[in-house]
């Protein structure tokens, strides 16, 4: 017999689960829980693992098309490239481990992508991430962002997956609740997809990869409440990575997945062993049998409650078909891995778990799932931000603004975080960190695939129906820049805590708007995450829907690059800007945060201007494509600017012009021989094109009537390229 | 048609890549697994960039204990061609093939980028000195090469130095050397990454200036 602790209300309480949840436990078991079973409820019905409060609204997304092969509720979302292939993606959050411990926290958010990936079969082949942190000023800030990017670099470098694409911004919302969210793709045979699933009864189980350990117990649970003074205490909930470990378990599983031997894979991420076994029983309307004490330990003197609930990385279950255990020892002894078969399949939909032959948990599958709480929060809208001042003076010296908006820490070079990325290894790698999207061939086809993140929690904040809508549109665009049309979305939901109204409100609003722009736009959302509870004491973050948009195009590379050359003409698709709210101007150059509704959002624009941008790419007709976003047309253009210098002419000079965020427009660069197939194509496309001027010298003039703006391209450099080493150190 | 064996370690992430770019200048890549104890006929080896056996310990301290080693070594001194790319150059630091060690990077980051590099010292079967310059990618921890007096006065007294970042190691290395061969010259040790630079679509194709320096020496 163990020794359990009494079952009290504090325990229960201290499991997260409230006094209705207990109920429907008991009500579902007909009898009081085990301690042990109360801490698989636990983890179970955690936000994180149960989407309890977000299921409903993302019911409302678009998960079909024609391409999409699978969609969320697996490991990872497929969609189909065509000639047998597919393209196999995720977007997780690891924020609140990465806040307690860095390094690690960001290290187990890469390899834990990794694993979805690759468990449904597929060769990893590019990593992203999204990062959010506090104002530089913050004392906490710096030490965040070393340890984060360390950690993702050491688990993906180790790895050998490139880190093609990424973004980092910074908000003071974000101080004291740090975002880390990790994506991965990888290329799977769409004949190869493997499923978490258990088949039917008699099939064998096996627990593949690292041992168990007493780390990142609770993480789960853990990540689904609010930080305060204590979370430092957290320290233990927070996994230990080894890359070395899942770089083995990769190629082992890929090994095994061309043998016939597999019926299911899934891999031991949030509330480990518990979720992957109850989770692959679930789908196949199946029970199991596990014998906890044949599990690989690498402590001693572990309970069953330490063990279902451990969090320990780079591990495995995989479901054998009967007689064919041998394979799976050979294979895993070539890659010196541990290996055991820990139980079997069973038709009585109950879940159970023995110790040395004694039971310890017997709970019907469904209960852990489908009767898990779902709730409909309340919602309360928030009021709208006040409008931007009708008597906002503008500086004088808008080249200065464009300096200080060139050193911003939102726009500024981030290559001091991605060069600690290896984001070539693979050599596929066609364009990398620094232009709108990354480009990565298929190697023997023509086929080329276009990765982009982004985010802004600013847009968001001020409308998270629109805000959200015009993010996905920009990632539709980016891609566009390097000539792919999107196949479809992951999406990583980061908002504070849902038991507020006005945050879930935030929430639902997010989902619509993003419903909206993809249904509009036609891109499938195929998989993603939630991670709700990031606030630290009262204070929650700005609304952060990270998105991850994956394209594609055939043929051959595109001869784009990010800076100009000598000798171009300068153009601009689409519209006049004017609209000022919600933008990075405002809020550093006025200190005007939280001000103003976010540009608006018209999908005929976009996709006109999309179909324009994919031609003009695509045919090799453009040198540069970029896309106005963050501080508007004059920050696009400027960097653009970094290496050669341009004399533009625009209608406009003010403010609005200038930094206005305005969607449905990019900067585009050509040779003048190429002006009729321009006009071509923009006119065929219906875009309005203003041509600007030519690329040369080492100034960037900008004229409005007068000179507005007149910059040495050496002082965009220096201010662009200087101000993150000069804080990262 | 010429073989090349490109040995995979528990670890190792850019075997793929090496077999890849051997194959598109019409070689044989023959993978080789770290347990092998016997080597096939091949006319040259590779020890390819990664992170074997995780790196712990030391760089490429696990991986000269692996079985395929000796026979690499047997290769090596037969005089037969082998290069060591970023890892490879710390398991053939480490099994003493080449001269040096490789530390930690003087800023003690990871760096990816490009650099420049200048071809020099004696001919080897993957170099061609005479001064030219490539750029070609780094994407390593540990890349400061280091030496004590003795071995670099013999080593760059020698004409051993054969690649050396010709705007100033980003990594520390003493007298910015990124690559160095053996006395004899048969073994080189490489910190860049040619097998990354070989077409025109995906970085650039100065890394070809390895590839083609081996088509011709086994001509």
């Amino acid at each position: 017999m163990i020794a359990s602790p009494e079952i009290t209300p504090e325990v229960i309480a201290s499991h997260g689960l409230s006094p209705s949840e207990y109920d429907v436990v008991v009500n579902g078991l007909g009898r009081e829980p085990t301690y042990t079973e109360l801490g698989v409820f636990s983890v179970m019905w955690s936000e994180h693992c149960s989407y309890k409060s977000s299921r409903i609204h993302l019911k409302r997304l678009p998960t079909t098309g024609p391409r999409v092969v699978i969609g969320p509720g697996e490991n990872a979302g497929v969609v189909d490239i065509g000639d047998g292939l597919c393209v196999c993606f995720k977007m997780e959050s690891h924020n609140h481990p990465s806040y307690i411990e860095p390094y690690q926290g960001a290290a187990t958010g890469v390899g834990g992508i990794l694993r979805d990936v690759f468990t449904m079969g597929a060769r990893p082949i590019a990593l992203m991430d999204s990062l959010r942190f506090g104002r530089l000023e913050h004392p906490k800030t710096r030490a965040l962002v070393q340890g984060v990017v360390a950690g993702i670099g050491g688990y993906g470098n180790c790895m050998g997956i490139p880190t093609v694409a990424g973004e980092t911004r910074f908000d003071e919302s974000y101080d004291g609740n740090c975002l880390v969210n990790a994506f991965c793709a990888g290329l799977v045979h769409k004949d190869r997809i493997f499923l978490g699933t258990t088949g039917g009864p008699g099939n064998k189980v096996f627990y593949v990869g690292a041992g168990t350990g007493r780390d990142g117990i609770h993480g789960a649970t853990m990540a689904s409440a609010s930080f305060d003074e204590d979370s430092d205490e957290k320290r233990p909930t927070v996994q230990v990575g080894d890359p070395f470990q899942e770089k083995l378990l990769l190629e082992a599983c890929l090994e095994l997945m061309g043998m016939d031997v597999l019926v299911g894979i899934q891999d031991m991420g949030a509330a480990g062993m518990t979720s992957s076994s109850v989770e692959m029983a679930g789908r196949a309307g199946m029970g199991l049998r596990l014998a906890l004490d044949q599990v690989p330990m690498r402590e001693t003197g572990m309970t069953p409650y330490e063990i279902l609930l451990s969090e320990s990385q780079e591990r495995m279950l995989l479901v054998i078909q009967p007689g064919k255990e041998a394979k799976v020892f050979e294979v895993f002894a070539k890659w010196d891995l541990r290996c055991a078969e820990v139980g079997t399949v069973t038709d009585d939909g109950v879940w159970r778990c023995t110790w040395h032959g004694e039971e310890v948990a017997a709970i019907p599958v469904d209960i852990l799932t489908e009767a898990a709480p779902k709730y409909n929060r309340p919602q309360a809208p928030r009021g709208v931000a006040p409008s931007v001042p009708d008597d906002l003076v503008p500086p004088a010296d808008l080249g200065a603004v464009l300096l200080q908006l060139m050193g911003s820490p939102d726009v500024c070079d981030k290559r001091w975080i991605w060069r600690q990325y290896d984001h070539q290894v693979g050599t596929d790698t066609e364009i990398g960190p620094g232009l709108d999207a990354a480009l990565v061939r298929v190697k023997g086809t023509k086929k080329h695939l276009g990765f982009v993140v982004d985010s802004n929690g600013h847009h968001v904040w001020a409308d998270p129906y629109v805000g959200t809508a015009g993010q996905v549109a920009e990632c539709v665009r980016n891609l566009a820049c390097v000539g792919c049309e999107p196949v479809g979305l992951s999406d990583c939901m980061n908002f504070g805590n849902p038991q507020l109204p006005e945050v879930m409100w935030e929430f639902s609003r997010s989902v619509d708007g993003m419903a909206w722009a993809c249904g509009e736009l036609e891109v499938p959302v195929i998989s993603g995450n939630v991670s709700l509870y990031n606030q630290t004491g009262e204070a929650s973050i700005l609304p952060t829907p990270g998105l991850a948009m994956v394209g594609l195009f055939e043929g051959e590379r595109p001869p784009v690059r990010g800076r100009w050359t000598e000798g171009k003409r300068v153009a601009l698709l689409g519209g006049p800007g004017t609209h000022l709210g919600a933008s990075l101007y405002l809020r550093e150059v006025h200190g005007l945060r939280k001000v103003g509704s976010p540009p608006p959002v018209d999908f005929d624009v976009e996709r006109r201007l999309n179909q324009a941008l994919r031609a003009l790419v695509r045919g090799g007709i453009v040198e540069v494509a970029h896309d106005c976003s963050d501080g508007g047309l004059a920050v696009a253009l400027a960097e653009c600017a970094l290496e050669v210098g341009a004399e533009l002419s625009l209608d406009d000079g003010s403010a609005g012009a200038l930094f206005g965020e305005d969607h449905g427009r990019a900067v585009i660069a050509y040779d003048p021989s190429r002006e009729a197939e321009v006009r071509a194509v923009v006119e065929a496309a219906g875009v309005p094109l203003s041509r600007l001027g030519f690329t040369g010298g080492d100034r960037l003039v900008l004229l409005a009537g007068g000179p507005v703006v007149d910059v040495a391209v050496a002082d965009l450099r220096d201010r662009w390229e200087n101000t993150f080493p000069a804080w990262a150190g | 048609m010429r073989r090349v064996a490109v040995v995979t370690f528990p670890g190792s992430n850019c075997d793929a890549d090496a077999r890849h770019a051997v194959r598109l200048f019409g070689m044989e890549a023959v993978p080789v697994w770290h347990k092998d104890t016997a080597l096939p006929k091949v006319d040259a080896v590779i020890l390819p960039g990664g992170f074997s056996y995780g790196d712990y310990l030391r760089c490429g301290a696990i991986a000269r204990f692996s079985p395929i080693m000796p026979e690499v070594v047997r290769f090596a001194s037969q005089g037969g061609p082998v290069l060591g790319i970023c890892n490879g150059f710390q398991v053939l630091c480490e099994v003493g093939l080449v001269p040096g060690v490789l530390l930690r990077n003087s800023k003690l980051r990871f760096l990816c980028q490009d650099v420049n590099l200048r071809m020099e010292g004696k001919p080897t079967p993957w170099s061609r000195p005479g001064g030219e310059t490539i750029r070609i990618p780094i994407a390593h921890m540990e890349g400061h090469w280091f030496a004590d007096d003795e071995t670099l006065a013999r080593v760059e007294g020698e004409g051993q130095v054969i690649f050396r970042y010709a705007d100033g190691a980003p990594n520390g290395a003493m007298r910015d050397v990124a690559g160095v061969c053996n006395a004899s010259g048969n073994v080189v040790g490489l910190m860049p990454h040619p097998e990354r630079y070989v077409e025109a679509g995906v970085g650039g194709t100065d890394g070809r200036r390895v590839f083609e320096a081996l088509v011709e020496a086994l001509a």
